[in-house]
């Protein structure tokens, strides 16, 4: 068997995997077992990249998406009813709508993959790819990469900012809860 | 493995992505939507840069992007989440009827 047939045969196997198990997060009762079909999604497209000769970005898609499908499932049954999936159950909403949506946007992108003219340049396979993208992030696009770096600083402080419980002037919670229609007891001084 | 048939499967990706948003109703499980429509964006742009931009290391720095806005996506996501539950004891769309405070 020729290499671009192995190569052809991966792609078929590994596409039709991420689309199957991405329609099946959708449609498992669990919701811990959604996370890991959406994770066997992100891997599969993960091996694509990897055929693509985008190994570096094939393998941080998994390592990322690991970590983050791990942090899903313990939120499923941190704060989600039903987590494991024992009662059969549908919870979707303006289902019909939805559905259609979906189909017109699968039939507009894939319709402009189809038609447009894209200039037909292949990467060469054997140059290296990752070797040329360090260096490319660490010299012309530097300025990409640390705004990526800070941009995801600034997230992680105002995720914290935003989920813990207490702030410096109060409870995180305070201003937002109905107020007590009759003053609370005065507390007894510690 | 041509680009045609990467770019179908992107599309697939991310049409099976906005059907997820748009229907389910729990707030981690619209997060799982959206992160099949930039795992679909993804393999888009990468398919691009090796098939048809001739391969320069430029062209993967988009999908770099995509990857920071699907972390920044989670972590605000997830903030999310725990903040809404914590005043509203709400796990779902539907229990969000107001959005003030």
């Amino acid at each position: 068997m020729s290499r671009s047939l192995l190569v052809d045969l991966a792609f078929y196997i590994l596409s039709a995997g991420a689309v199957v198990s991405a329609w099946l997060v959708f449609r498992t009762d669990s919701m811990v077992r959604a996370a890991y079909w959406l994770l066997v999604s992100f891997v599969a497209v993960g091996g694509v990249l990897v055929l693509l000769s985008a190994e570096f970005l094939g393998l941080v898609l998994v390592l990322m998406m690991a970590g983050e499908m791990t942090i899903m499932a313990v939120f499923m049954v941190m704060f989600m009813m039903n987590p494991a999936g024992l009662n059969p159950m549908t919870m979707v909403h303006q289902h019909r709508a939805a559905v259609g949506a979906g189909l017109v946007a699968f039939a507009g992108l894939a319709g402009v993959g189809l038609v447009a003219d894209f200039p037909d340049r292949a990467a060469p396979s054997d140059a290296p790819a990752t070797a040329e993208l360090g260096t490319e992030l660490l010299g012309d696009s530097m300025l990409v990469f640390e705004t990526a770096g800070v941009t995801l600083l600034a997230t992680m402080i105002g995720a914290i900012a935003i989920a813990s419980r207490r702030g410096r002037y109060g409870d995180a919670d305070a201003g937002s809860l109905p107020p007590e229609l009759e003053a609370p007891a005065p507390k007894a001084r510690a | 493995m041509t680009l045609e048939g990467l770019l179908v499967v992107a599309a697939a990706l991310f049409g099976v992505g906005v059907y997820g948003a748009l229907s389910q109703q729990t707030f981690v499980m619209i997060m799982m939507g959206l992160e099949l429509m930039i795992n679909g964006a993804i393999l888009a742009a990468v398919a691009l840069w090796a098939m048809s931009a001739g391969g320069t290391p430029k062209g993967q720095l988009l999908a770099v992007v995509a990857m920071t806005v699907m972390a920044v996506e989670a972590a605000v996501g997830f903030a999310l989440i725990v903040g809404v539950y914590r005043v509203r004891k709400a796990d779902m769309t539907e229990k969000l009827k107001r959005l003030r405070g």
